[in-house]
C-alpha cells in the first residue's frame, strides 16, 4: 500500500526518531511511504487561539504537498482531527497512526515482534483527548459504550509490553495548545496529576498517540528528576 | 464594573495552595464517578440522552409557540405571568411583587436554588432596595452568608470545607467556632433557617422545567426547601428563563431520570415538586402565584446558529465535575453566575468583552460534552467562541501580530526550516534563551531538548531507494 507521511511540525524539529519509527514501522509493514518535500504545519496552533482564519495559509500549503496523495497517516491525533474538521478542500483520506494500523491495514501481528528478547516494560497509556474523544480511538469513560481501545489492541501485540492501571484512565494531560502557556498554572498541576497517576501505577515509560501531550509530561517529569521516559507509541511498536 | 480578574489569573491564584486544589479536584472527580456509576448501569443511558437532545432541539426550534402555550395553561392555572426581557426588568418584577406583598411587618423573603436569579443578581438588586432576602438551600446560604457568590451551579459551596463553614456560622449564626461536626452545622442551619421559613411572606423559587402541556412547574431538590418556603409563604414567585419549556408532561420522565444521575450520581433528585395552581389559604383565600419568564439574552443566543443549543442546558453540572480545568481552578476564576465549561460558552453571549478570556479556559479535551445529559456540543462551541471573540476583534494586538507571524512562518517550508533550523541550534547553546523565568512554559516544566537534526533534514540524507 502507498501513504504519505506527514510529520507535524514539533515532531519535526524536537522529535525526528518518532517520524523515522513510523516511517520505519510502515515500510516494515509493507507499505510504500512517501514523505513528500515541504510539509510544515496543519494550522492548529492558530486555529485553536482563536485565529482558524490564519490556519489557511498551512492548509494551502498542506494541500499543495498532499495533492494526490491518496492516504496520508499521521503521528498525532490532534493534527488529524484539526484537517478533518476543518481543512475539508483536502480530498485524501488522512489516519491517525494508531487507526492506520487497526483499520486500513488491520495487523494481527507486528513485525519481528517474536524476536524481541526484552524484559518486561512497564508502560503507561495517556490518552490523547482529541484522538480519543475527537477521532474515536478508545471507547471513553464519559459513555455508556463497549470498551475498546485501537493504541491498547496494538500495546499488546508488543511483547514484553505490561500496561499499567491508571485511576483516571482518559483525564486530561493539560497540554492544550496555546493553553499550556495562557493558563500556565493550571496546565502544569493537570500535567503534574497524570504524570503522578502514571508513577503510582508503576510506569517506566508513558506513551500516547500525540508528542505534544508527551512533550508536556516530559518537561514535567524532567523537572522532578524522574528517569521515567516519555515515547510516543510509534517507538514502542517499531522497536518490537 | 469593577474589574474583573481573567481566569488564568484566578485560576493561578486557587493552584497555589496545592493541598487544597487537589482536595478540590478529588470531591469534584467523586462526584464525577458517581455519576458514571449511574449512567453506566442504565443500558438507555445513550438512548435517555439522545432524546433529551431531541426534545430540547425541538422546543428550541419552536420556542415562541410553546411559551404561548404555556402561558395561557399557566393563566388557566390562576398563576400571573410576568415577561422580563433582561435581568433589570426581572429584578423589578420580584420587588415589585415583593412590595405589593408586604404586610403591616413587613415582607421577608426566602428564596431557593436558582441559578437564573444568580445570573440576574436578585439578591443584590433586594438587598440594595431593603428587601431582606433569605438564600434556603444549604450551600447557597453559607456563601450568601459569607457575601461570596456559588462557585458550582449544584454545589454552590463546593470550595469550602466544614472548617470554613464553621468559622461562617460561629460568626453569624453563634456555633462553637471548634466545633465542624457537619451533623452540628446542618442542625444549626436548620434551625436558623426554619425562622426563616415561618417568618417568610414570599417564597422565590427557580424552575427545572416548565410543560406547555399542563403549566406545571416543577422545581428539583434535595433538601425540600423550596417546598417549605412555598408551602409556608402566601405568595410563591417562580423565576424561569424561557429555554426552560418543555413540551409535553412525558418528556418529563426523560429529564426527571437524567438530571439527578448527570449531577450528583442520585436517581433522582430527593424532591421533584410539580406546583400546578395557587393553593388555598387558611383565611378562605389562595395563595399568590407569579411566574417570571425571563431572556436576558437567550433570543440573542437562539438567534447565533453556532451557539444556540448551548440553551438546551438543564444546569446538571455534570460538565463542571468532569472538567479538569474547573476541577483545578475552582468557580471563581470564571467570574460568572455560572461557570465552568457551559458558562464558558454562556457567557460570552451575556458580555462579550468582559467574558472573553474564558472560551480559552479549556483544554478542549471534550470530556464536557461527553457527559452532558442533552448532548451540548460544548468542546465544539469553545472552539467556535474563540473564533468569534477574534472576529470581534476581543484578541490582544499583540496575540494577533504573534498568530500573524506564526502563519507565515508555519506555511512556508523555507521560513520553517530556518528558524526551526537556528531556533534549535540556539536552544542548544543558548538554553538560558528560553530556560528562564519569563517562558511561561519553563515556570513548571522544562523544555524539550532540542535535537541536532530535524527528521526533515535527516530524511533529506537517507538514500533515495522506494520509487
Amino acid at each position: 500500500m502507498r501513504v504519505a507521511l506527514f510529520v507535524p511540525c514539533y515532531v519535526d524539529q524536537f522529535y525526528p526518531q518518532v517520524a523515522i519509527a513510523m516511517l520505519r514501522l510502515l515500510q516494515q509493514l509493507g507499505c510504500t511511504v512517501d514523505v513528500p518535500a515541504g510539509q510544515t504545519c496543519c494550522g492548529q496552533p492558530m486555529a485553536n487561539a482563536g485565529f482558524n482564519s490564519l490556519s489557511g495559509p498551512c492548509f494551502g500549503q498542506f494541500n499543495r504537498v498532499f495533492v494526490g496523495h491518496k492516504i496520508v497517516v499521521v503521528p498525532s491525533g490532534s493534527c488529524v482531527l484539526h484537517l478533518k474538521e476543518h481543512n475539508p478542500a483536502f480530498e485524501g483520506q488522512i489516519y491517525e497512526l494508531c487507526e492506520f494500523l487497526t483499520d486500513v491495514l488491520a495487523i494481527k501481528s507486528l513485525p519481528d515482534s517474536s524476536s524481541s528478547q526484552r524484559g518486561t516494560v512497564r508502560v503507561g497509556l495517556h490518552q490523547s483527548c482529541h484522538g480519543q474523544r475527537g477521532l474515536r480511538l478508545a471507547a471513553m469513560s464519559e459513555r455508556n459504550e463497549p470498551a475498546f481501545s485501537k493504541p491498547e489492541t496494538l500495546l499488546r501485540l508488543v511483547e514484553g509490553v505490561e500496561l499499567v492501571p491508571l485511576n483516571r484512565a482518559d483525564e486530561c494531560c493539560g497540554f492544550g495548545g496555546t493553553f499550556c502557556v495562557t493558563e500556565e498554572a493550571v496546565s502544569v498541576k493537570m500535567g503534574k496529576d497524570r504524570v503522578a497517576d502514571h508513577l503510582r501505577a508503576g510506569a517506566d515509560v508513558i506513551t500516547g498517540t500525540d508528542m505534544s501531550c508527551l512533550m508536556h509530561l516530559e518537561g514535567i517529569l524532567r523537572r522532578q528528576g524522574s528517569t521515567v521516559q516519555v515515547k510516543h507509541i510509534a517507538e514502542i511498536l517499531y522497536e518490537c | 464594573m469593577p474589574n474583573v480578574v481573567e481566569h488564568a489569573a484566578g485560576a493561578r491564584q486557587f493552584v497555589t495552595d496545592e493541598p487544597r486544589t487537589d482536595w478540590h479536584d478529588q470531591t469534584l472527580w467523586f462526584v464525577r464517578q458517581k455519576r458514571d456509576r449511574m449512567a453506566h448501569s442504565l443500558p438507555e443511558w445513550e438512548t435517555l440522552r439522545q432524546w433529551a437532545s431531541q426534545i430540547k432541539d425541538h422546543a428550541l426550534a419552536n420556542l415562541s409557540q410553546y411559551l404561548e402555550r404555556l402561558e395561557a395553561q399557566v393563566e388557566a392555572n390562576g398563576i400571573q405571568v410576568h415577561w422580563a426581557a433582561n435581568a433589570e426588568e426581572h429584578n423589578r418584577i420580584v420587588e415589585q411583587i415583593v412590595r405589593q406583598s408586604g404586610g403591616p411587618g413587613g415582607v421577608r423573603v426566602v428564596k431557593s436554588k436558582s441559578m437564573l436569579t444568580e445570573e440576574c443578581h436578585l439578591n443584590d438588586y433586594l438587598i440594595r432596595n431593603g428587601i431582606l432576602v433569605v438564600d434556603t438551600d444549604l450551600g447557597e446560604r453559607i456563601v450568601q452568608l459569607r457575601q461570596e457568590a456559588p462557585s458550582h451551579i449544584v454545589l454552590p459551596a463546593i470550595h469550602l470545607k466544614k472548617t470554613d463553614v464553621s468559622q461562617t456560622f460561629a460568626r453569624h449564626l453563634g456555633t462553637d467556632p471548634t466545633n465542624s461536626d457537619p451533623q452540628y452545622l446542618t442542625e444549626a442551619a436548620r434551625q436558623h433557617l426554619r425562622e426563616e421559613f415561618l417568618g417568610a411572606t414570599v417564597a422565590i423559587t427557580g424552575v427545572n422545567f416548565a410543560v406547555a402541556e399542563t403549566g406545571t412547574l416543577v422545581v428539583c431538590t434535595n433538601e425540600g426547601n423550596a417546598d417549605l418556603g412555598v408551602h409556608l409563604a402566601d405568595v410563591h414567585i417562580a423565576c424561569m428563563g424561557i429555554e426552560k419549556v418543555i413540551p409535553r408532561q412525558e418528556h418529563l420522565g426523560v429529564f426527571l431520570r437524567l438530571l439527578a444521575r448527570s449531577a450528583t450520581g442520585q436517581p433522582i433528585t430527593t424532591y421533584s415538586s410539580h406546583f400546578v395552581r395557587p393553593r388555598p389559604l387558611s383565611n378562605g383565600k389562595r395563595q399568590a402565584m407569579h411566574l417570571i419568564l425571563v431572556d436576558n439574552g437567550r433570543s440573542t443566543q437562539l438567534g447565533r446558529p453556532d451557539f444556540r443549543n448551548s440553551l438546551k442546558c438543564i444546569r446538571c453540572g455534570a460538565c463542571f465535575n468532569t472538567c479538569p480545568v474547573y476541577r483545578r481552578s475552582g468557580g471563581h476564576s470564571y467570574h460568572n453566575a455560572v461557570a465552568g465549561p457551559i458558562g464558558s460558552i454562556l457567557a460570552p453571549n451575556l458580555d462579550m468583552k468582559k467574558n472573553a478570556d474564558l472560551p480559552f479556559a479549556s483544554t478542549l479535551c471534550g470530556s464536557c460534552a461527553n457527559v452532558c445529559p442533552v448532548k451540548i456540543d460544548i468542546d465544539k462551541q469553545l472552539w467556535l467562541w474563540r473564533q468569534e471573540l477574534t472576529r470581534q476583534g476581543m484578541a490582544p494586538v499583540s496575540k494577533t501580530l504573534a498568530m500573524r507571524l506564526m502563519s507565515t512562518v508555519l506555511s512556508s517550508p523555507v521560513l520553517y526550516g530556518w528558524s526551526g533550523k537556528i531556533g534549535r541550534r540556539l536552544m542548544r547553546l543558548f538554553p538560558g534563551l528560553v530556560s528562564n523565568r519569563f517562558n511561561p512554559w519553563y515556570r513548571g516544566r522544562e523544555m524539550p531538548q532540542p535535537p541536532q537534526q530535524s527528521f526533515g533534514e535527516w530524511y533529506r540524507q537517507q538514500p533515495k531507494k522506494h520509487e
